[in-house]
């Protein structure tokens, strides 16, 4: 009985010393402002803290699961929304946003500073803020051993010496995946984009749920089978940013193809029914302000839309990008998109 | 007329008496309504408001396909785990071996992990390059690497083997502990050997138990999510990962919802079958001794538990080792490097609040979870209430996704306005965590003979008195495997939290997709020291809670 009692009332006193820690999870007071964002969203400390002081406000950062999370749960609390400003909805998924009526319209002033071919639809409502290209990368020094070339174009691909050295991304459950489906649609065409595929199928491509599989255990880089993946033009870039021992070149390359990447545009947006209207608009402006745009690029690895803002060197060294993205119309994606996706999943995963 | 009515009162109220322990069922309930029931209704309603995809279900067999290949991944998954759960508890109920406590507390950990960092471990082990192909590959004569597993259904049953194999074997040694030795040495007397002692006595008299361990894996397996998704890849699918897919990419939400409604009819008719075979079978009351060894068992035991450590500690030490593994040599970079926010950034987690806040959140799981689950097994039980038992088994079989979203939808006003407090985390890891409480407990108060009660009650206790002079400490074991379960099941879940969560709190897991969600050695590192930590502190935490709580097991000191 006595050793039975003992573990349960230690068990009690440390929940009971766990509560207040738990409770006081709410408001501190005063003035605060909620930014909902996807998994990948970061930010300099610094400036969230030089923001806060600015406006005598409290800045809340709430991540909400991928990209596609968290647009599912900004429709779904749309009439009584979590947060004050968005960041993160793509121009992949836009349409959606829009369709469900989430934003609140805003321009910023800084909004001259964006090119005009990154605004795009629905400008009034919501606000471009950074952009990446979403295309193959390949491992340097594993293709060397192969003895293979990179390839020149994505037809090269369905060659038999690509056979099984290809991974991508679902386009039903990944970001990139979707991006390059849409861009094949592009460089193809409707009619022939599937054949592709199809054969790229034949090739043995390897087909994951999303980036952090592709990138983490199929790419030969983390010890995987597949040399070419589906990822972002600033990766390689990373890879030399962040390698470990520390190097001058990067150990990976994109493979960049005229029309076979896309070019992935996020978006912030006042949420409709926003406690805090004013200052999410401030916040917008923040977000497009020269130091927050070149700090993007060293925490997210994208690139900064707004013209004055600088981009880390390696970004010049190793993912400069100087091809023609894909162009297809916000229009054709919104109403094309989820049959593409269907029509994929029909003929590379069944 | 009125003879008759005289003759039905009694009758009336020995079942109202015979009923009233489902009084003890009522905190489970009440957890059940609020934050099941009530979110789940909310997002169903909210679905199939929604217009748009509900006919694909029926035109096409796609999601019929899906359903029976869910349906028969969860059964082999359930009877491989069997297959190895049963040796695992032969060796932790009748045997004493050296570092026994260690081993126990090793295997469990895989239930903590993330499904990611199961996959990079996987592949670290039997990837193209990983360990072991490297290893056979030297062998003369193999040139290609032999093991290829990834993104087959073989992984996906592998990982469900590795997730479960402790749990399962845990609750089937506390039902073989409380098994009387004493048949089986008198039908060893009598001439059976070991097989036919094994087959014809033991295994039978393991049925609850056997049968809670293989519908809980079912059930786990039945709703598998990650390990489909990250180890399977996109051409497999279960209900819960087109569910996943359906509500957060595709935002088709009728056809997630009529799914989620299919998946919840299915894993209910499970619960209840389950439910409905279980049997009270009284059995021995103090703990069984453990069998000393012979050279047969002793070869046997080695083998077992070699091969448990095989399939379970190995893909984890290549983890560990990859941690420490620097691009020029062994390193401990990646661990000094995770308290150092380099970049300066808003959102980065210390892991020694990762690590705070994670055994925060599962200490307040296991305060709430432990008394209802417990006590809804009382009252359960006393009562014969099969559905009882089977509603508080319920959130087993939901799908975690569909309950995010519904505590989304649900929780942004009065009376339960939630959506923005901690507190939620921990509902939502505790509904999950007493459906393991409860069939823990229940399991061994069947398993109790009714004649203890009886004795005590004539000695003049009260319920109450009888209960806790006599039936809490022969419970004891029960409630501490059922505490150390929803521990980790708080540790390790990320499913109906994984849009609630709260930013202000991050925990382990979430510390390791900051650094898994970059390019880049360094945070690819970074992430394996990280789980590394989370291995470790969940590890050392069964560890503890095995000392602590003392699961009796005879000649172990």
């Amino acid at each position: 009985m006595r050793r039975f009692s003992l573990p349960v009332i230690l068990l009690l006193i440390s929940c009971l010393a766990a509560l207040p820690a738990l409770a006081c999870g709410g408001d501190d007071g005063g003035d605060s402002l909620t930014v909902i964002t996807h998994d990948s969203f970061n930010l300099s400390e610094e400036l969230i803290k030089q923001f806060e002081s600015e406006n005598h406000v409290t800045v809340k950062l709430l991540p909400k699961g991928d990209a596609g999370s968290m647009l599912t749960a900004l429709i779904l609390t749309k009439r009584n929304p979590e947060g004050d400003v968005a960041f993160g909805v793509d121009n992949t998924l836009l349409s959606r946003a829009l369709d469900e009526g989430v934003f609140a319209a805003y321009t910023s002033p800084l909004t001259i500073k964006v090119p005009a071919d990154l605004r795009g639809e629905g400008s009034n409502l919501v606000t471009p803020i950074d952009y990446g290209y979403v295309n193959f990368n390949y491992d340097i020094e594993a293709l060397k051993k192969l003895n293979i070339e990179p390839p020149k174009k994505l037809e090269d691909l369905t060659d038999a010496k690509y056979r099984g050295l290809v991974v991508v991304e679902n386009p039903a459950s990944s970001s990139p995946g979707l991006a390059f489906l849409i861009a094949t649609v592009d460089y193809f065409g409707e009619s022939a984009y599937l054949n592709w595929w199809k054969a790229m199928r034949a090739n043995d491509m390897k087909v994951v749920d999303g980036w952090e599989t592709a990138y983490y255990t199929n790419f030969s880089l983390a010890g995987g089978s597949q040399p070419i993946v589906l990822s972002y033009a600033t990766s390689p870039a990373f890879e030399q940013l962040f390698a470990d021992p520390p190097r001058k070149d990067a150990p990976t390359a994109n493979i960049l193809v005229a029309k076979g990447v896309f070019r992935q545009v996020e978006y912030a947006g006042v949420l409709k029914g926003a406690k805090n209207e004013a200052l999410a608009r401030k916040f917008i402006d923040f977000l497009l302000s020269v130091p927050v745009q070149e700090d993007i690029p060293g925490q997210m690895a994208v690139y900064p839309v707004n013209q004055d803002a600088k981009v880390p060197e390696a970004f010049a060294a190793f993912s400069k990008v100087d091809v023609a993205p894909a162009s297809v119309s916000a229009e054709a994606i919104a109403a094309k998109r989820d049959s593409w996706i269907e029509a994929w999943t029909k003929s590379v995963l069944r | 007329m009125d003879r008759s009515v005289d003759e039905k009162r009694p009758s009336l109220t020995a079942r109202a008496r015979e009923r009233r322990p489902l009084l003890l069922v009522v905190p489970a309930g009440l957890l059940l309504a609020a934050f099941l029931a009530y979110p789940l209704q909310g997002i169903l309603r909210e679905s199939f408001q929604r217009d748009g995809g509900i006919g694909l279900l029926v035109e096409d067999t796609y999601y019929l396909e899906r359903g029976w290949f869910t349906l028969w991944q969860a059964t082999v998954s359930a009877a491989l785990t069997l297959l190895l759960a049963v040796p695992l508890a032969w060796l932790l109920a009748c045997h004493a071996f050296p570092g026994k406590r260690t081993i126990e507390a090793v295997l469990m950990v895989p239930f903590v992990l993330p499904t990611i960092v199961v996959a990079v471990a996987f592949s670290a082990l039997v990837g193209p390059s990983g360990v072991a192909n490297d290893l056979l590959t030297r062998i003369p004569g193999i040139e290609e690497p032999p093991i290829r597993i990834l993104n087959t259904v073989w992984a996906i049953l592998l990982a469900h083997v590795f997730y479960n194999v402790a749990v399962a074997g845990r609750i089937i040694a506390t039902g073989w502990r409380g098994l009387d030795s004493r048949v089986e040495e008198s039908a060893a007397m009598l001439g059976a050997g070991p097989a036919a002692r094994f087959f014809l006595i033991t295994l039978p008299a393991l049925r609850n138990s056997l049968l809670a361990a293989a519908s809980l894996v079912f059930l786990f397996c039945f709703t598998s999510f990650g390990v489909v998704l990250i180890l399977g890849g996109p051409q497999f699918g279960t209900l819960e990962t087109e569910i996943y897919r359906e509500s957060l990419f595709l935002f088709r939400l009728p056809v997630a919802g009529a799914l989620a409604l299919a998946q919840l009819v299915v894993t209910f008719a499970a619960i209840v079958i389950n439910a409905r075979l279980q049997q009270a079978t009284p059995q021995r009351t103090e703990a069984r001794s453990t069998t000393p060894w012979d050279r047969k068992s002793a070869a046997l035991g080695a083998a077992i538990l070699a091969l448990l450590l095989l399939l379970t500690a190995a893909p984890m030490a290549a983890l560990v080792e990859r941690s420490f593994h620097g691009g020029d040599g062994y390193t401990l970079r990646y661990y000094t490097m995770l308290d150092d926010n380099v970049r300066g950034q808003a959102l980065f987690v210390a892991p020694i609040e990762a690590v705070r806040n994670s055994v925060v959140f599962a200490l307040a799981t296991v305060a709430v979870a432990l008394p209802v689950g417990t006590l809804a097994a009382i009252g359960s039980v006393r009562a014969r209430s099969t559905l009882a038992e089977a509603l508080v088994q319920l959130p087993l079989g939901v799908s975690s996704v569909t309950l995010g979203l519904g505590f989304l939808v649900t929780m942004d006003q009065p009376p339960l306005n939630l959506r923005e407090s901690p507190a939620l985390v921990v509902i939502a890891h505790s509904l999950i965590a007493v459906p393991f409480v409860t069939r823990t407990v229940s399991a061994r108060l069947r398993s109790l003979d009714p004649r203890l009660r009886d004795a005590a009650a004539m000695l003049g206790a009260g319920p109450a008195r009888t209960f806790f002079a006599v039936e809490a400490p022969l419970l004891k074991g029960a409630i501490g495997v059922a505490a150390v379960l929803s521990f980790a099941t708080s540790m390790g879940e990320f499913g109906a939290t994984l849009l609630i969560a709260r930013p202000e709190y991050p925990t382990i897991p979430v510390a390791i997709f900051r650094y898994l969600g970059q390019p880049g050695a360094l945070n690819y590192g970074q992430a394996l020291a990280m789980s590394t930590v989370l291995m470790a502190v969940t590890g050392s935490t069964f560890f503890l809670a095995e000392r602590l709580v003392r699961v009796r097991t005879g000649g172990v000191s």
